[in-house]
């Protein structure tokens, strides 16, 4: 048996990598031929699946993997809160603490647009790549908004009249800064998660606590 | 020409309706073995009758207006139903009394997922036996139905909706947070949960206690564990265990942190889970309280599995 105790876990590529795998091998599970080979997604004998991390709670849901780790930003976005107790997709087991990010409403330095656009045009207009975040704050601070989903950079949007303000994850706030952009308002930090198939949280039960075990201990 | 149907509706063809039906045909079978007699009731219901009390179920997603003006639903579960039918069209029998059903239920989906909004469930109620007997009774027959479908490995999760609030409750939390932290729990946020209990500012060694026993689940050792405030629901789900036949006992693990919505769940709960699925099968529980909203108090317990999770179940079973 593998050092993962028989379960599939995904793990996240890009910016939750290297913590990720170092957090894995602190429990023991072999990493380094994730490391050494970035082409390969599926690695059967460490038991360790990679993917993007906002593709994470998707294999976990679907029970393709047992275990994942991703951020919470992803998880908030992937919630739909408007429809509660409709299924249970993941379990979210443990904050891992690293991988800390703040979720933010940014605007362009000097006067604030956005509250300009609100008291004269009643609504305001965000840019953002996390639409049901976006969508949920404003509503639950009482505020019209017009949610413009974006894919890429989110910082060109406010610069070129596209937007009042963003929401976007920021770590150290230097792309904001270097855009001329700055923080407003603070909507959530955002940590990596350790989250669970409800299934096989059950049915593989000693073996996900035996990680569990090993993880407090480390 | 390509006529589209609603996102989450679908529709069955004679290759796979022949496999859908042999299962419900084994089922049927297993019910009648059981003396549970099968009961249609209408798919529309006026919402004043199916949301009567404090107990509503999952709350209907679909409503229709009647010409005189009345609201109408679509109904989500067929337990709410048949309390009303009991109430109604049994007012006096002599209890217990044993409903199958076959029947589709609906429900509202989230967008960008394949969760169907018209689902057909196979489920029975035990109206008028108490616990433990009636939940024994109720786990056998369940579990006599999964064999007969073929499924080999399929495991039953047997808890206790009362058992975390209790465990608040004798631990002094106050009612408002109890609902915040009983929420994040049917979620399956421990996270949530963890950081709503750092917020109640009690001592650490409750803390630890109100983390750990949602985690105990496992076979029958899991009910020697915790102490004190949740001793009444484990032992009641100890009394259960122990009229169970081994063959039934045996696809049984204990599940300390199970909660089911809806929210109408009096006592043991229970949810179908198989190794080839991501997701629950079905599930049940004891709802002794329900009835009483609709005028005929009795104890009552039931179950549904969803007839297509089965089916994909069985397939994946037989591929591995």
């Amino acid at each position: 048996m593998s050092s993962t105790n028989g379960l599939v876990i995904a793990v996240p590529r890009g910016a939750l990598f290297e913590p990720t795998l170092a957090w894995l091998g602190e429990l023991g599970i072999e990493t380094d031929e994730l490391r050494s080979n970035e082409r390969k997604l599926l690695f059967r004998d460490l038991g360790l699946i990679t993917m993007r991390p906002s593709d994470v709670p998707t294999y976990v849901a679907a029970g393709a993997a047992d275990l994942g780790i991703t951020g919470k930003d992803v998880l908030m976005e992937q919630t739909d809160s408007a429809l509660p107790g409709v299924g249970r997709d993941v379990y979210e087991l443990v904050d891992l603490g690293f991988g800390r990010c703040m979720m933010v409403l940014a605007t362009t330095d000097g006067a604030d647009p956005a509250a300009e656009a609100l008291r004269r045009l009643g609504v305001v207009r965000v840019a953002t790549k996390y639409p049901r975040i976006a969508a949920r704050y404003f509503e639950a601070t009482g505020r019209q908004v017009e949610i413009i989903e974006v894919k890429g950079s989110v910082e060109l949007a406010p610069l070129t009249g596209l937007v009042e303000a963003i929401v976007d994850l920021t770590a150290s706030g230097k792309t904001l800064r270097e855009n001329h952009l700055v923080v407003r308002e603070e909507i959530a930090v955002c940590t990596a998660r350790l989250i669970a198939n409800p299934v096989a949280h059950k049915l593989k039960a000693a073996a996900i606590d035996e990680l569990l075990e090993r993880a407090r201990a480390a | 020409m390509i006529h589209p149907i609603p996102s989450g509706t679908r529709d069955v063809l004679p290759d796979e309706m022949r496999e859908l039906r042999a299962i419900t045909e084994r089922l049927r079978d297993v019910f009648n073995e059981a003396d549970y007699g099968e009961v249609y009731t209408p798919a529309l219901e006026y919402e004043a009758v199916v949301t009567r009390g404090e107990l509503a179920g999952v709350r209907p997603a679909y409503r229709v207006f009647d010409e005189n003006g009345n609201v109408l639903v679509l109904r989500s579960d067929m337990t709410v139903p048949i309390a009303r039918v009991v109430a109604t069209r049994y007012p006096t029998a002599e209890p217990p009394l044993r409903f199958c059903y076959f029947a589709h239920s609906y429900r509202g989906v989230r967008p960008q997922r394949g969760q169907p909004r018209e689902f057909l469930q196979a489920g029975l109620e035990l109206i008028g036996a108490a616990a433990p007997r009636g939940t024994a009774e109720a786990l056998t027959v369940l579990c006599r139905s999964l064999d007969a479908v073929g499924l080999a490995r399929y495991r039953v999760g047997l808890g206790d909706a009362t058992l975390y609030p209790a465990l608040l409750e004798s631990l002094g939390v106050a009612a408002a947070d109890c609902e915040r932290l009983l929420e994040a729990l049917a979620r399956g946020d421990f996270v949530g949960l963890e950081h709503g209990l750092r917020e109640l500012e009690t001592d650490e060694e409750s803390i630890r206690l109100l983390l750990a026993v949602p985690q105990l689940r496992g076979g029958a050792d899991v009910l020697h564990g915790p102490p004190g405030p949740v001793a009444d629901a484990v032992a009641g789900l100890r009394a259960v265990h122990a009229l169970l036949d081994a063959d039934v006992a045996e696809h049984v693990i204990f599940d300390l942190g199970l909660s089911r919505l809806p929210g109408y769940y009096t006592g043991a709960v229970f949810e179908v889970y198989d190794p080839a699925l991501g997701m629950p099968l079905g599930g049940g529980g004891r709802y002794d309280n329900l009835l009483g909203e609709f005028g005929r108090s009795l104890p009552a317990v039931g179950f549904a599995l969803e007839v297509d999770r089965l089916h994909l179940a069985l397939a994946a079973e037989e591929r591995l």
